[in-house]
């Protein structure tokens, strides 16, 4: 077996780091390496995200580690939080999307617009993974669009009525707590969106797993019907209101995903390296090759240009001044990147880089995932084109 | 329960590493440091005894310059109560000049168990324990593999060839850990996050005289490369000759 992961950083990177978000990067490594690792490629294969792995990692404060101490997170910064998302990408995309499903679209939304009731009720017990939280916002026609929505909510005397159906949602079929976007007023009306905090236990709520993946198979993703769904009236998320709520939480899973982009680059090229030394062919490493060198040349390259690009991107989100396009270069870049590399570390394991042993062929097939949810590479090329040119194309 | 746990920061061994130009040291540069492997486990033993009898302190106590408090503060995120940093540009070799600094420092200190890793990763010496046991004046069981305290008595086991020692000591004491009594848990995040907060207090080490300095390092030589004598049957004649008169093993 390849020795324990020690990362890539050829630009001595760690020095930009502070003390305690290397220590954070350095529990996580840690984690992945010990309880991950060993059983991710046989859960892969058997289609089934690794529940055991849940009480881990709430105990080391994997969830909503970004969040305040006094809702039960860790309180830290948000390249700590960057951090933690990359190295559980170094392990499998569908862990870190569980991590970030669980931070970044069911905390964060009931943090940034809950009650305080909601968060002291709720924070805690997803922090502790007591509770397991999904977020229903895609629908089977509405995916880059969410503002098209159908599902709806109707005040009634009891509370709100909730009616429609969710999509490709990640961890919907073991979520206890579901956090749905629906409209309240008119169809068209995308200002009338808001969510609801919907125990997955409600009468009318069911989720059933999508079948047949190729890719995130270690991850739940699942349908989510809401039929004549009643919810107390206090399940409103009260400061939530329109589209750009949801598209605030998807910021922040964004954000996220930038960085796990670069962990599981760094996976495929430690795995292609590591290879390259090893495999003998007409006499010598194949690392001894014009062509494999080159694979890997580009890779650092491209890994290493992502790590400056995301940890400034951190920076800027901790300063405050963070945007919405500055995380849409990063998705974009950093994933169609960790796409890149993946591949091309595939390729240079020949046959052998297609077995469940190696992680490149997996990482390859999960991010195809990635380059296409939260905001597709192609929404993200659009949204950088009407930043620069002030010119919607969509 | 006070314990104080003496945990070293070493170089992580199991990344590749170059001997310095002197000759006399490990080139600093590409290391990484961590707390030794089996003052880790010290650690860990600490603070499963502290939980276990539901109250007192872990102290961690480390040598060295400053970055030493980088070891020290991954300790508290385990869990360590408190840390105490004694300053020395360097650490020496000799294990008499260490067990010095940290016996002045223990000593009226109140401790009820002083732990150690059975050696550090590094040097390899096993020799600070005893020798800090020793300048204490308190008895020392060294490379145990389980530990229980009761009635102001400790219960030790070691691991021997084929056996098992089971012995019994009066505290306080010094007690060397080997491997047996449970991983080193990770730091949580939270419990980094708390560790800036705990009390980290520096003083200078009273380092012994070091006696002991190193002349050189150096790798083992190289072992010489296989050789391929023939295939098939009709290479058994020759390689029964060569296991004969040249690896003399038959």
């Amino acid at each position: 077996m390849a020795n324990a992961f020690v990362g890539v950083d050829f630009y001595d990177v760690d020095s930009l780091l502070s003390e305690e978000e290397r220590a954070v990067r350095d529990t996580v490594r840690a984690w992945v390496e010990e309880h991950l690792m060993p059983i991710i490629g046989d859960a892969y294969i058997e289609g089934e995200f690794p529940k055991q792995l849940i009480p881990g990692m709430a105990d080391l404060g994997f969830f909503g580690a970004n969040l305040p101490e006094e809702y039960g997170c860790a309180g830290l910064n948000n390249v700590s939080y960057g951090l933690i998302m990359q190295e559980l990408e170094r392990g499998d995309s569908g862990i870190r999307s569980f991590a970030s499903v669980q931070g970044a679209l069911v905390m964060y939304p009931i943090f940034a617009f809950g009650s305080e009731e909601q968060k002291k009720h709720w924070l805690p017990r997803l922090a502790s993974g007591e509770e397991i939280g999904c977020f229903g916002l895609t629908e089977p026609d509405y995916g880059s669009n969410p503002g098209g929505m159908i599902t709806t909510a109707k005040e009634t005397t009891d509370g709100w009525l909730l009616n429609g159906a969710k999509m490709w949602i990640t961890n919907g079929s073991q979520a206890t707590v579901s956090i749905i976007w629906a409209k309240t007023g008119a169809i068209d009306d995308t200002k009338s969106i808001r969510g609801f905090i919907v125990p997955a236990s409600t009468k009318g709520y069911t989720a059933k797993d999508q079948k047949g993946k190729l890719s995130l198979r270690a991850s739940d993703t699942s349908e989510i019907v809401l039929q004549d769904c009643l919810v107390p009236k206090d399940a409103i998320l009260p400061k939530s209101g329109g589209i750009k709520s949801p598209l605030m939480c998807l910021t922040q899973a964004r954000y996220g995903i930038a960085w796990g982009g670069i962990g599981a680059a760094m996976a495929c090229y430690d795995e292609a390296l590591s290879y390259s030394k090893e495999r003998i062919m007409f006499g010598k490493p194949i690392g001894q090759t014009q062509l494999q060198q080159s694979r890997l040349a580009e890779m650092l390259t491209e890994i290493t240009k992502a790590q400056l690009l995301t940890l400034q991107l951190g920076r800027l989100k901790d300063r405050g001044t963070m945007t919405p396009d500055q995380v849409s270069l990063a998705k974009r870049n950093n994933i169609n990147m960790a796409c890149e590399a993946a591949r091309e570390a595939r390729r240079l394991l020949g046959a052998n880089g297609i077995l469940a042993e190696y992680h490149s062929m997996r990482h390859m097939a999960n991010l195809e995932s990635v380059y296409t949810y939260e905001g597709t590479h192609d929404m993200h090329t659009l949204i950088l084109g009407q930043a620069v040119t002030g010119l919607p194309a969509f | 329960m006070k314990i104080a746990v003496c945990i070293k920061r070493v170089p992580d061994m199991d990344l590749r590493f170059a001997i310095g130009a002197g000759g006399k040291a490990l080139d600093p540069v590409g290391l990484k440091f961590d707390i030794a492997d089996f003052d880790g486990y010290a650690v860990e033993a600490g603070l499963r005894l502290v939980e276990s009898h539901g109250s007192g302190e872990v102290v961690v106590v480390s040598i060295g310059p400053t970055a030493v408090q980088e070891t020290l503060r991954k300790a508290l995120g385990m869990g360590a109560h408190r840390a105490i940093h004694l300053d020395a540009a360097e650490v020496p070799f000799d294990g008499m000049s260490i067990a010095t600094a940290l016996a002045a420092e223990l000593k009226e200190g109140g401790y009820d168990l002083v732990l150690f890793g059975r050696m550090a990763t590094d040097s390899a010496n096993q020799t600070v324990g005893p020798m800090a046991a020793h300048l204490m004046g308190l008895p020392c069981v060294t490379a145990i593999s389980k530990l229980d305290i009761a009635n102001g008595r400790g219960t030790a086991e070691r691991q021997l060839e084929g056996a098992t020692e089971t012995m019994e000591f009066p505290m306080p004491a010094v007690v060397t850990i080997d491997e047996g009594l449970g991983r080193p848990r990770l730091p949580s995040l939270k419990g980094i996050m708390a560790a800036k907060k705990k009390p980290l207090e520096v003083k200078p080490a009273q380092l012994g005289a070091a006696n002991l300095t190193v002349d050189v390092i150096a790798f083992p030589p190289d072992r010489p490369p296989g050789r391929i004598i023939g295939e098939g049957a009709d290479a058994v004649p020759e390689l029964i000759r060569l296991l004969q008169t040249e690896a003399k093993v038959l």
